[in-house]
């Protein structure tokens, strides 16, 4: 074999080598920022959520509107959001929850969210650190209006329309 | 609300890009070999290239229908590193062979090369099995009490046995069938053990997190938590001087302090874990030092560690001929075949990335090692992304391991840290630490595909196959995650 064609194949291994490099890194890329568009796309209806959020007042004040999700708004998993049907929602750390949270001062079973007469009512489950509606500790059987913040531990989730 | 709907096609189709884009560098490369080494391409040189062709693509296949959302780049990425693992050993097989003809007239399964490729197909068809088997990454935690005791049964065996069945170049890794035959049980005893801590910390976190006293800044837990990590400790000291291999002890406790952090979020436990370790280190370099016996052999390899050079015809000599081959190499290498790797003692195991930094220079050798770092960043991003925090503590467990067990080993060749008798996963010869490879693939796979599954097509969380009790206690709730 002429030298100069092992000298080209050398090189061109190396080159190749980066080459497959680089196109590993460029479907990662890709990929992240399918990501980024899909999530953009989701995010939409969060966007209507804010606007919500400004037309809160006007919501509060009709009654009878009933809350069809519930929105995590603080800790780690701001951002998710339930639908809510006909069944009660469990929150806790406990890996059966409808809505597992990872928080240092959650307990395993901290609360409960359950529907009557199209009205939600929060109740504590007995936890160590207490659930809080607003500003207020929950004791008993509590009714949610929509918008207010419930909050457990750095956890905080309102219910929407 | 607006579905996600993901097509999982595009992503498997730039798979197999990547795949063929990898063959073809295997391809070039054992055509390089054969024209420097041989002055000539055989005709036949493309056979074990398409034999790992075959395997591939049947791999990339059962992926594309059992894990269709699953990271693209694991397989390429892993499918180059050990084509060119086979692909360098073939080439050291062609340093024994005299003339043309020979060469033309061996097998594709000949020698060391020949072996390596034969595993290789094992070992890929066996991590096709373990996605058919494993549906859902989250019933393996059911057996994960068995798994950890038949870790344990699996390290410890070749440490009681005796040296004769046992040792290999002074560390008791392996057990040995005869001469010709060996396996390391200690490469699937890895994996077991990272299901189990994973199982055994997503069960105990709570106490390990939340109680803790702060100093300094930084919340460290109270005396009496720190009993698992104490017990995992003892056990690699043990380990260190039973199978003699410092590699070992400290990747099964790097493998147990990182788990432990992921869980629990706690860095002061990556403190306490680096100053156990290096205290451990110490007293054994001391002992080995005064005493003697069961930690001489770790005193030496460090004093060949601190001064490679201070006995270059006796023990230092694997290690300097490695520097001397790397130095050799320089930046853009010997060429393939070009080099002179038989020189290097055990340069089919453990010292293969020094042989292979002889031929393809500093240059080949980070592109390979990026390769790695691709691997690993792509299991953690897994880890990231997985809802259930099993599969994260497994995930990341099983990157990080891969990652910890490159740096120990190519740290050692290159005289960094001590040097221990470790695998270069992907590369070195040997099938049990391959097979333990591609099933860690296999696994970092499943989890990628849960992590990467569209919720919304009811796949992931909702109707899981056989799955905990999580997805049936939604009560019909439907959950998106939106990422910020």
């Amino acid at each position: 074999m002429p030298e100069l064609v092992l000298t080209v194949a050398r090189i061109g291994l190396i080159v190749l080598l980066w080459i497959f490099v680089f196109t590993v890194v460029g479907v990662i890329r890709r990929d992240l920022f399918a990501g980024a568009r899909s999530s953009r796309l989701v995010a939409a209806p969060r966007g209507v959520g804010a606007a919500f959020n400004q037309a809160r007042p006007a919501a509060k004040v009709k009654r009878g509107r009933s809350a069809r999700q519930m929105v995590v708004t603080a800790g780690q998993l701001a951002g998710t959001r339930i639908t809510l049907g006909e069944a009660p929602i469990t929150i806790g750390r406990a890996e059966d929850s409808t809505l597992v949270i990872t928080d240092d001062y959650a307990s395993a079973r901290h609360a409960r969210l359950m529907p009557r007469d199209g009205q939600w009512f929060l109740e504590d489950m007995g936890s160590t650190n207490g659930t809080y509606l607003d500003r207020a500790k929950v004791t008993g059987p509590t009714p949610v209006p929509l918008g207010v913040p419930i909050k457990i531990g750095r956890t905080s989730i309102e219910l929407r329309p | 609300m607006p579905r996600l709907k993901i097509d999982s096609t595009k992503r498997r189709n730039s798979e197999l890009a990547l795949l063929a884009l990898a063959l073809l560098l295997v391809l070039a490369y054992s055509a390089t070999v054969e024209a420097t080494m041989l002055d000539t391409i055989t005709p036949d040189f493309w056979v074990p290239t398409a034999a790992l062709a075959g395997v591939f693509l049947a791999l990339h296949v059962v992926v594309r229908f059992l894990a269709p959302f699953a990271d693209p780049v694991l397989i390429p990425a892993a499918a180059l590193l050990n084509g060119m693992g086979v692909g360098f050993l073939r080439r050291l097989d062609l340093d024994d062979v005299s003339g043309v003809a020979e060469a033309a007239d061996r097998g594709a399964f000949a020698g060391v090369g020949g072996r390596q490729l034969a595993w290789t197909l094992i070992s890929v068809i066996l991590a096709a099995a373990l996605l058919v088997l494993i549906r859902d990454h989250r019933n393996v935690s059911r057996y994960s009490y068995t798994l950890g005791l038949g870790a344990i049964i699996l390290i410890m065996i070749p440490a009681v046995l005796p040296a004769q069945y046992s040792e290999v170049n002074g560390a008791k890794l392996w057990i040995r069938f005869g001469s010709a035959f060996a396996i390391q049980p200690g490469e699937f005893g890895k994996l077991a053990l990272v299901v189990f801590f994973a199982f055994y910390l997503v069960r105990k976190r709570e106490v390990l997190s939340l109680a803790s006293k702060r100093f300094l800044g930084i919340d460290f837990p109270r005396g009496r938590d720190l009993g698992p990590v104490l017990g995992v400790w003892m056990m690699s000291l043990l380990l260190l001087v039973f199978v003699k291999d410092l590699g070992t002890a400290l990747l099964y406790f790097g493998m147990f302090v990182v788990t432990l952090y992921v869980a629990t979020e706690r860095s002061s436990w990556l403190i306490i874990g680096l100053v156990l370790f290096f205290g451990g280190v110490f007293l054994a370099y001391y002992l080995g030092e005064l005493v003697g016996g069961p930690f001489a052999n770790f005193y030496d390899r460090a004093t060949v560690w601190l001064d490679p050079f201070g006995d270059i015809d006796g023990d230092g000599y694997q290690l300097v001929q490695a520097l001397f081959a790397f130095g050799t190499g320089g930046l853009f290498g010997t060429g393939p075949g070009g080099g002179s790797p038989g020189i290097i003692p055990e340069v089919q195991n453990d010292f293969i990335f020094a042989g292979m930094g002889e031929e393809i220079g500093l240059f080949g050798l980070i592109s390979l090692l990026t390769l790695y770092l691709i691997i690993v960043e792509r299991g953690l991003r897994a880890a990231l992304d997985v809802r259930d925090s099993f599969g994260k503590l497994v995930a990341g467990g099983l990157a990080f391991t891969l990652g910890l067990q490159v740096f120990v080993i190519i740290g050692g060749i290159t005289g960094l840290i001590p040097l221990t008798g470790q695998t270069t996963p992907f590369l070195s010869s040997g099938g049990s630490s391959l097979m333990a490879n591609w099933m860690l693939v296999a696994m970092l796979l499943r989890i990628s595909d849960a992590a990467r599954r569209p919720l919304a097509s009811g796949g992931g969380l909702a109707a899981a196959p056989g799955g905990k009790p999580a997805p049936q206690q939604l009560h019909g709730a439907e959950t998106e995650v939106i990422r910020p």
